[in-house]
């Protein structure tokens, strides 16, 4: 039999989609080939303005030429189809290629929609849809001051983050009242404008752009109806998106009176092996611009291709997003279409927090909601929408404050029907779950592996995990956050075991608390308890097992097993004699150079047997380690403060030097961070760390728990107007309460989300001492820092340890599988092979 | 036949971590498990992060059987038969490792 041959015309994310659903079907074999006219295959939309916050088009990408290859799909980049013969079944690209096809798949999305304003095509004027488009908007934010973006709405706000990450001021121009006028109702969008605005943006809502043309202070004026204008240099159009039907129109298939290529319940247009999938498919006269429903159509059509009995009936359009790292969430219907609907709405101004219900008549179902600033409730209320699930006697407290103790009010995974969608990336139910937990799921990484739950966006992870946890106990499972295996303890639990105990190795806390051999979560976690609470040696024999490959070796492991060395520049202030060594260094041994984030150098490339011959120079030359292989104290960031800077309110360099010296080697859960602005210009970026000091004209202002890196946090204000002595004081106990009480590997961020009783009840023990600890947290910092040692100076001093450094333990042989190529006039890996991804039970960074 | 040959003392390992050693130009990771009084062989080289790695990963036991945690990508790979947890399609070749009057020695699995 020969195979179907199946063409998919774009590879967007959901022409991918369908590819994936048709890889995955063993029974029968297809041939498949796509084409696309952009440059790259498939990658993810969604997060596109990721690309601006450090996201590279790799990071992005859904798949890539390996994939295809592996699993024999054609791809073909660069060539658009542009005519399309239903009758012979064939098509033909611009380039003139002309392919056959059994059944053909229009995946061509949707294309931005600029409105007709004279000026409108100029050089600075872009949209805002693909990797190009971004690239574009990055090359005139070089260029420009001020930008601005037309259309508020869900995209317009991803575009306005964009445009203010590069730096530009940033004005958002909407033609509709309030911004998100499909999502949110009045009260919701006009809190949203407030939290934008207050972030920097400026909103101009109820204008009706009539032309752009030259200005005066900037690039562009753009006139508005109303008499009044806006300068800029750039212009970003986000005002919607219009399906790509302009293929399927030319070529005689069935398209709505707006746009749209119309299909049935299987995704079919008019002519029987055509199919329409994504935002070019009209269903219902209704496009869905999303990117679940795209993904449920193209598991519809792929079902239908196969022969499985699935139809599209429609898609739930509410949505949960982080616009400009403000929590916006819309559910159902919520303009007042609804007749007899009635709202409950909470609005506090002071945390900026606005969520309304909308309930029927008879106030049993929900309608619809809407929530700005915290979008928590989002998961439960969506389940009991779409599930058409009673509301409690008393809806009011799905959306008011949880006291405390009942977080996360509302209703429990256990109502849920069977059919609730848990997952919508992968369209896993509560049911495919029970499922999986009776056939012998019972953890996340299970059950991600049996139903792919939670591994597309993660935002139901939440949920997934309360499911599987409900399931687990109805079965009579114990529920519990032990470490591993051979641990039933948590964390919190074990630093608690080894501190009232003294429990001063890994031997005794095994036997006495533990069974089995051990494994690579447990001592690693153990160790750092150990070394928090004693901060003996790490490489003491009875510790060494303990240790991760970057604690052992003191140096960060590369991809190539080779090690990073970074010496300690305590607040990003080093000497010029010291920067000299750094340099003659790195040129001795031919280590790739580079300035780390976190204001230190990092050489790269040293092999296990120069480690301790570049250490000892280091070490003579008055650096010590930094700690960047450990899960403990990276760095102190500062601005220059008052000593040179006209602004400057306070000696920001010195408070992180101080800083930086009193809690390094400080081994915790996770890394940890600091930062210091010597005025609130806040230059140090100190409010994105786990520890952040801001200067004010009264002392210091003192942030706690922010993040940068991939779940970016904000830190919260803990106390303002410090003097030096109160806030070490406070940031002693802190830590040590972090150290007590996190989970492995939780960031400070996660540890106080994840608080009962959370910013509040944090302060309540640092600065009231309501658990009567401050005490014994400070006397434990003391500790510490009294057993400080600099883990290399120690190291190069005992010539045993020193037997570990080098490749092999019989042989001076250095390791011959490493490869090295220049590149910019450095030294970087030379490995061409590509990694192979394989996930793992659980991966530590 | 192949011979047993002498790598290094017993001394030279650390309890409960692994070493490498050159044996005929191949890489080989030896593991010392103290509390079972267990040794190790298998091939150093992590085949999914192509690096001579292995023995610088944390020992693991889980459900009874003894991996190791590769240092890169954390994969597992089995100490008695090579085999990768996560990625079955890798197997490692192993080693027959002893110790015999202080020595650790090595020698081709038949």
């Amino acid at each position: 039999m020969t195979k179907q041959r199946i063409i998919v015309v774009g590879n967007g994310m959901v022409g991918h989609k369908f590819i994936d659903n048709i890889i995955n079907d063993e029974h029968v074999d297809y041939e498949v080939i796509t084409f696309s006219e952009e440059s790259r295959l498939a990658y993810d939309r969604v997060q596109l303005s990721g690309f601006f916050s450090g996201k590279s088009a790799e990071d992005l990408a859904l798949t890539d030429a390996d994939y295809y290859n592996e699993n024999g799909i054609k791809f073909v980049l660069n060539d658009k189809v542009v005519k399309l013969d239903t009758e012979n079944n064939q098509v033909v690209t611009q380039s003139g290629r002309i392919e056959s096809y059994d059944k053909l798949i229009l995946a061509t999305g949707s294309y931005p929609f600029v409105p007709p304003i004279p000026g409108n095509d100029q050089q600075h004027c872009h949209v805002y849809r693909t990797i190009d488009d971004l690239e574009a908007i990055t090359a005139s934010g070089k260029v420009s001051k001020v930008g601005v973006v037309i259309g508020g709405g869900l995209l317009g706000l991803e575009a306005a983050n964009a445009v203010k990450n590069l730096g530009l001021e940033t004005h958002v121009v909407e033609f509709a009242p309030r911004l998100m006028a499909v999502q949110l109702d009045q009260g919701g969008g006009q809190l949203l404008r407030r939290k934008i605005e207050d972030l920097g943006v400026q909103v101009h809502t109820e204008k009706a752009t009539t032309e752009i043309v030259a200005g005066e202070s900037c690039r562009y004026r753009m006139n508005f109806a109303d008499g009044t204008f806006l300068e800029t240099d750039t212009i970003v159009f986000s005002a919607g998106i219009r399906p790509q039907d302009e293929l399927a129109r030319q070529f005689g298939l069935t398209v709505g009176e707006r746009g749209g290529i119309v299909i049935n319940n299987y995704c079919q247009t008019n002519i029987e092996n055509v199919y329409a999938i994504g935002e070019c498919a009209l269903w219902e006269n209704f496009i869905f611009g999303l990117v679940a429903p795209g993904y449920q159509m193209a598991k519809v059509a792929a079902g239908h291709i196969k022969g499985e009995s699935l139809e599209f009936t429609g898609a739930d359009m509410s949505t949960k997003l982080k616009l400009l790292g403000i929590d916006v969430a819309s559910i159902g219907e919520v303009h007042g279409k609804t007749p007899g609907a009635q709202s409950y709405t909470y609005h506090d101004e002071i945390e900026q927090v606005y969520k309304r219900l909308i309930v029927s008549a008879d106030g049993t179902k929900l309608v619809g909601a809407v929530l700005v600033g915290d979008a928590q409730a989002y998961g439960s209320l969506l389940q009991l929408l779409l599930n058409d699930m009673q509301l409690p006697a008393n809806p009011s407290v799905l959306i008011l404050p949880s006291s405390g103790e009942e977080a996360g009010a509302g209703l429990g995974v256990e109502a849920l029907p069977d059919s609730a969608a848990i997952c919508s990336c992968f369209d896993v139910t509560k049911g495919d779950i029970k499922s999986a937990v009776a056939a012998g799921c019972c953890s996340m990484g299970d059950l991600k592996d049996a139903t792919k739950a939670s591994t597309g966006c993660g935002g139901c992870s939440a949920l997934a995990k309360q499911v599987l946890d409900s399931e687990l106990a109805s079965l009579g499972f114990e529920v519990n956050n032990h470490l591993c295996e051979h641990f039933a303890y948590s964390r919190q639990e074990l630093a608690d075991i080894v501190r009232i105990k003294q429990i001063k190795t890994f031997d005794h806390l095994l036997s006495e608390h533990g069974h089995g051999l051990g494994c690579e979560i447990c001592k690693p976690a153990v160790g750092s308890i150990l070394a928090s609470f004693w901060n003996d040696y790490i490489l003491q024999d009875e510790h060494m097992e303990l240790q991760d490959s970057n604690d052992i070796f003191l140096g960060n492991i590369q991809k190539d097993g080779t090690y990073s060395v970074v010496p300690r520049i305590a607040g990003g202030e080093v000497t010029p004699d010291k920067l000299i060594v750094l340099g003659e260094v790195a040129k001795e041994f031919d280590l790739y150079t580079k300035i780390t984030g976190g204001q230190r150098i990092d050489l790269f490339g040293a092999q296990l047997h120069e480690l301790p011959i570049i250490w000892q120079k280091l070490i003579d030359a008055g650096f010590e380690t930094g700690h960047a292989y450990g899960k403990s104290l990276r760095t102190v960031k500062s601005c220059v403060g008052s000593t040179w800077c006209r602004y400057g309110v306070k000696d920001s360099a010195s408070f992180a030097i101080e800083l930086e010296n009193r809690y390094k080697g400080l081994r915790s859960p996770h890394k940890i961070k600091f930062a210091v602005s010597g005025c609130t210009r806040e230059c140090a970026e100190a409010q994105s760390k786990d520890i952040g000091v801001i200067a004010t004209d009264k002392g210091w202002n003192l942030y706690v728990c922010g993040n940068g890196g991939m779940r970016p946090r904000h830190g919260d204000l803990f106390a303002s107007d410090l003097d030096d002595q109160t806030l070490i004081r406070y940031v002693d106990r802190l830590l040590m309460f972090y150290i007590r009480t996190a989970d492995r590997l939780q960031r400070t961020s996660v540890w106080l989300e994840n608080m009962a009783g959370g910013l509040n009840y944090l302060k309540e023990v640092v600065i009231e001492d309501k658990l009567s600890i401050c005490s014994e947290l400070e006397q434990a910092m003391r500790d510490n820092i009294d057993n400080y040692q600099c883990e290399w100076k120690t190291t190069i001093s005992d010539p045993q340890k020193l037997q570990r450094f080098k490749h092999f333990i019989n042989s001076d042989q250095i390791d011959n599988h490493l490869a090295f190529k220049r590149d910019r006039k450095q030294r970087i890996p030379a490995t061409a092979v590509k990694i192979q991804k394989i996930d793992v039970l659980e991966l530590t960074e | 036949m192949s011979q047993w040959t002498k790598i290094c003392k017993f001394q030279d390992l650390t309890p409960n971590t692994g070493i490498c050693a050159l044996f005929e130009q191949e890489h080989v990771a030896i593991f010392y498990c103290q509390r079972s009084e267990q040794l190790y062989a298998v091939s150093n080289f992590d085949p999914i992060a192509n690096a001579s790695v292995l023995s610088r990963g944390i020992m693991a036991s889980l459900q009874g059987e003894i991996y190791v945690a590769s240092p890169l990508y954390k994969q597992h790979f089995n100490l008695q038969t090579g085999l990768c947890l996560e990625a079955p399609e890798h197997q490692l070749k192993t080693y027959l490792v002893r110790k015999e009057n202080d020595e650790i020695q090595l020698k081709h699995a038949s």
